[in-house]
């Protein structure tokens, strides 16, 4: 008795939250409407690099309709640079000079769009009217933009204190890559370059602040990704108890990454002023200033080569690589360590040796976006091993084979430091058998034998690419949640995540509605409230269903003993006895014994009498998780494209994806997931690039300018899973949020390369993002 | 500056309004801030992201892109005049349900309004179709695959 019914995980379950979202009721940053409440506008700067002068925001202050205008000085000992977010990783020898972002620029601009003052006023409208009364005094200074020339002694600098601009200097070592190489039949050595742009969710940022002078509370709304550590922060800047700070992220109309980063400017400026007017703040950002405001992803260059056996087994691999920090470096190394650690990827790489160096430039700060560098990775690797697999004459799917990791060796050790300072160890995978469906469902060999042959002779340009992938997912340190019953025999869950579309109402409400025999619809799930749950760290890393996914199993089945309990007091039978179904607990095999979860929860909470000492009321628990270390998932991709040799359009005729994240809490969501981080990759690989100049300008800022792929651009993806549960975690589970964007790359310079028989002309596609118009400058040769 | 501006009437989701309205005032910041019709979202403000579109007298306009004075003496309809509540949804709100085709929802009910309007037209659509209709509306989460099958299911149900 009492066993744990199944059957609500695991299941297609459609969401708890959508028919909010979908009548227009969700509540999301902009839709708070406080009375008295001002708007916000910042002044940015034009240039990427300069020295301030002056700023005079006099003429601002006396336009009608403006309550206050605001500088770096007017902050006085508030203002400060922010944290640091993450430290760098126990690395011997690593470089790093972290410099981090400021709320209003004082004495220099480091990139365009970096804020200079903010203007309150009675409507944003006036507020940008009154940002033309600012009249600031730039002194440019030469601008910082290519990561080579950055190093160089007569290079303008960053930070005037650091010299060539480098930022952070790591080397990762595993066996002996000079020994490896002496020992090898085959070297591939090349240059790749790899760059990652801005991840653009349909909502930008936006921060609304409500100071309660009364309470001496502060409430704010924010697009946050990590509501419990702005919570932190906040109050900390503010000299304000965590108590008095209440954080909340509403629906958020997606993050992806850049939602993360915290204490952006605005984050700091808009609760302080706030404060300082005692009137509530709205600051939401334009599409303009997401360009410039919020962080991004950017470009790598890596030096890699790969040394292997006649039969192609690699022996080792060595990469040296620059990477674009930007700005600044609030968020440490996780971008770059990602790119070096994932690389690595499910192959055996007995000796491997890579060293990164971080060059600060005049652009944008970067900080993760789904994929996190790991795409950067991937591209190097799968690339290599194209490459050699051409030269070497076997098969690329092949080559692949040869060096997987077999299914006996996990967890499997690599040797080497993770974003999380654990030991980049795999937890557990199985990869033939993902391989092999892949190369199935796309059709390889057929492909290869009989289509491919049969549309060429009629002209056609059709091409087959196929990438490996591991993720290293769900990293600590840990999440927490409450489950309670309520009185009206629902089920409340508080975790201190926030969600921006990942279907965590849903997911958690699975896991409880299995634990506590109640419908899904009847968990009522609370993410992002750091007055519904105090602890946690946040939505990043594939980690929400993992680490808080397992927190909510754990408190659930506290709550579950706890309801056993009482009802067994209540009916005077033995536990095992009892059964929890329907939102009632019943005595087996005596009809009309049974008592609704409700009313025991009542029960649990006496108003009158006595209890035992130890009692403690309510049904409800709140469990923490923390994992030992990250689960690995891991995937394949395979594509069959089709390219137009004179316009260089792609047509995507087939696209696979074979992905293994253990156990499926939701098939539906996790479907969504790998389908818009494919989207997301076809972006990154063929229509998105930020484009900067040499004066550190984005040409272009805007969504007509930078391609986000549409309806017509996405192809229809056949999605497989194969399940080799984590060991990590009593779910078995594994993160799905990143993989669908990381192999998009590689998949694609593949299987165009393919298409245009490209390889056997010795042109070689290593770079990403491709283009109908870089292809034509790639392939000029053959004109 | 001296401000301009203009007395409108105007019927949403069939209930009429008097505003005064500034003549810069766009559409989209009245309808959200003045008539607190906070559904309809703003993605870009120029016109690409389509998360503002609302029916403008029946056909699908980006609220971004116009004004509000430009909306004298007409009828609009916003997400929010789709379903009576959240009980009873709109065929298309039931069948982007089903078929998961929404993750953030930002951009949701720009999708909602503009296919709606489409499937009125276009009442048994191929995927091709659906795809094309939907290449105006922007989507950073879903990949718009389960869109597709949500306009083929909705498509179905209308049908009856």
């Amino acid at each position: 008795m009492n066993v744990v019914a199944t059957r609500n995980f695991g299941a297609p379950i459609r969401r708890n939250e959508d028919a909010r979202l979908l009548s227009g009721q969700a509540l999301f940053v902009d839709d708070v409407e406080l009375p008295g409440m001002l708007h916000a506008a910042f002044l940015r700067s034009n240039l990427a690099h300069a020295r301030i002068r002056t700023i005079d925001v006099s003429a601002a202050r006396a336009r009608e309709g403006i309550v206050a205008v605001y500088t770096a000085e007017d902050l006085g000992d508030y203002w400060a640079p922010g944290p640091l977010l993450v430290p760098p990783p126990p690395i011997a020898d690593t470089v790093f000079h972290p410099r981090t972002q400021v709320p209003l620029a004082k004495d220099k601009v480091r990139h365009v769009g970096e804020p200079l003052a903010v203007v309150l006023a009675q409507s944003r409208y006036l507020a940008e009217d009154a940002l033309s009364d600012i009249a600031v005094e730039l002194e440019p200074l030469p601008a910082v933009v290519d990561l080579e020339k950055a190093q160089t002694e007569t290079a303008a600098r960053v930070h005037d204190d650091v010299r060539g601009n480098v930022a952070a200097r790591v080397r990762q070592n595993r066996g002996d890559y000079a020994a490896a190489r002496a020992r090898a039949t085959h070297v591939v050595a090349r240059r790749f370059h790899y760059d990652h742009g801005a991840s653009s969710p349909i909502e930008t940022r936006g921060v609304v602040a409500n100071w309660d002078a009364r309470a001496d509370h502060l409430t704010i709304w924010d697009t946050t990704q990590a509501p419990v550590f702005l919570r932190n922060g906040l109050a900390g800047m503010l000299g304000l108890s965590e108590r008095q700070v209440r954080v909340i992220a509403p629906f958020v109309g997606g993050g992806f990454g850049p939602k993360i980063m915290l204490f952006y400017p605005e984050e700091v400026v808009i609760p302080w002023a706030a404060r300082k007017l005692n009137r509530p703040v709205k600051w939401i950002e334009d599409r303009l200033e997401h360009f410039f405001a919020t962080t991004q992803e950017r470009g790598q260059t890596h030096d890699a080569e790969i040394a292997l056996a006649a039969d192609g087994r690699i022996l080792g691999v060595k990469d040296v690589f620059l990477h674009d920090t930007g700005a600044y470096n609030p968020y440490g190394l996780t971008v770059p360590i990602n790119s070096q650690c994932t690389l690595l990827g499910p192959y055996v790489i007995p000796n491997y040796d890579s060293t990164f160096t971080a060059i600060f430039t005049n652009k944008p700060i970067v900080t993760p976006y789904r994929g996190a560098g790991r795409q950067h990775g991937v591209f190097v690797i799968e690339r290599l091993l194209d490459i050699a697999a051409h030269e070497l004459k076997i098969d690329r799917t092949e080559i692949r084979r040869r060096n997987l990791i077999s299914p006996d060796a996990f967890p499997y050790n690599n040797e080497i430091i993770y974003q999380d300072f654990a030991p980049l160890s795999y937890d557990s995978g199985n990869y033939e058998p993902i391989l092999d469906k892949a190369l199935e469902m796309i059709g390889y060999d057929r492909f290869l034998a009989e289509e491919q042959p049969r549309l060429r002779a009629q002209g056609r340009h059709v091409g087959v690419g196929v990438a490996c992938y591991v993720e290293g997912t769900g990293i600590g340190p840990y999440e927490g949640a409450k489950v309670q019953v309520q009185a009206n025999g629902k089920v409340s869950v508080a975790t201190g995540i926030g969600t921006q579309g990942q279907g965590h109402f849903t997911v958690f409400a699975q896991i409880v509605a299995d634990q506590l025999g109640v419908e899904v619809r009847d968990v009522d799930v609370v993410t992002g409230d750091t007055d519904q749950f105090y602890w946690g760290a946040g939505t990043f890393a594939s980690r929400g269903a993992v680490v808080a996914g397992n927190a909510v199993n754990e408190a659930a089945k506290v709550v579950r003993q706890k309801i056993l309990k009482l009802a067994a007091e209540h009916f005077e039978c033995a536990e095992e006895d009892l059964e929890i179904a329907d939102g009632q607990v019943s005595v087996v095999g005596i009809p009309g014994q049974a008592v609704k979860l409700g009313a025991l929860a009542l029960k649990a909470n006496p108003m009158r009498g006595a209890v035992r000492p130890g009692t403690e009321p309510g049904l409800e628990s709140t469990q923490y998780f923390g994992p030992p270390g990250g689960a690995t998932a891991s995937g394949v991709h395979a594509m069959i494209v089709e390219v137009d040799p004179q316009t260089f359009t792609l047509e995507v005729l087939k696209y696979v994806v074979v992905h293994d994240c253990g156990t499926v809490i939701n098939p539906l969501i996790l479907a969504g997931q790998i389908h818009g981080g494919v989207a997301q990759g076809i972006g990154n690989a063929f229509y998105e690039q930020l484009v900067f100049d040499e004066e550190g300008q984005l040409l272009n800022a805007s969504l007509a300018d930078y391609l986000l792929p549409t309806a017509l651009d996405v192809p229809h993806m056949e999605i497989a899973h194969t399940v080799t549960a984590s060991p990590l975690n009593p779910l078995g589970i594994k993160g799905a949020g990143e993989a669908g964007a990381i192999p998009v790359g590689p998949v694609f310079a593949q299987a165009i390369e393919d298409a245009l028989g490209l390889l056997e002309r010795k042109i070689e596609l290593n770079e990403i993002p491709l283009s109908p118009g870089r292809l034509f400058e790639l392939t000029a040769k053959l004109r | 500056m001296t401000t301009d501006t203009h007395d409108i009437t105007v019927t949403v989701n069939g209930t009429p309004y008097r505003r005064q309205v500034e003549a810069r005032l766009l559409l989209s910041d009245f309808l959200r801030h003045d008539l607190l019709l906070a559904g309809t979202h703003v993605g870009c403000e120029h016109g690409v992201c389509g998360a503002c579109t609302v029916l403008f007298d029946g056909a699908p306009v980006r609220s971004c892109l116009m004004f509000a004075a430009q909306v004298d003496d007409h009828a609009i309809t916003t997400v929010e005049g789709l379903a009576t509540d959240r009980d009873h949804l709109h065929p298309l709100q039931e069948a982007m349900r089903d078929c998961h085709g929404l993750q953030c929802g930002y951009c949701t009910p720009g999708i909602l309004m503009t296919m709606k309007v489409f499937l009125d037209e276009t009442p048994s659509p191929d995927e091709a179709q659906i795809r094309e209709a939907l290449s105006g509306n922007l989507c950073r989460c879903t990949g718009y695959q389960h869109i597709v099958e949500a306009v083929q299911l909705a498509a179905e149900r209308l049908r009856g």
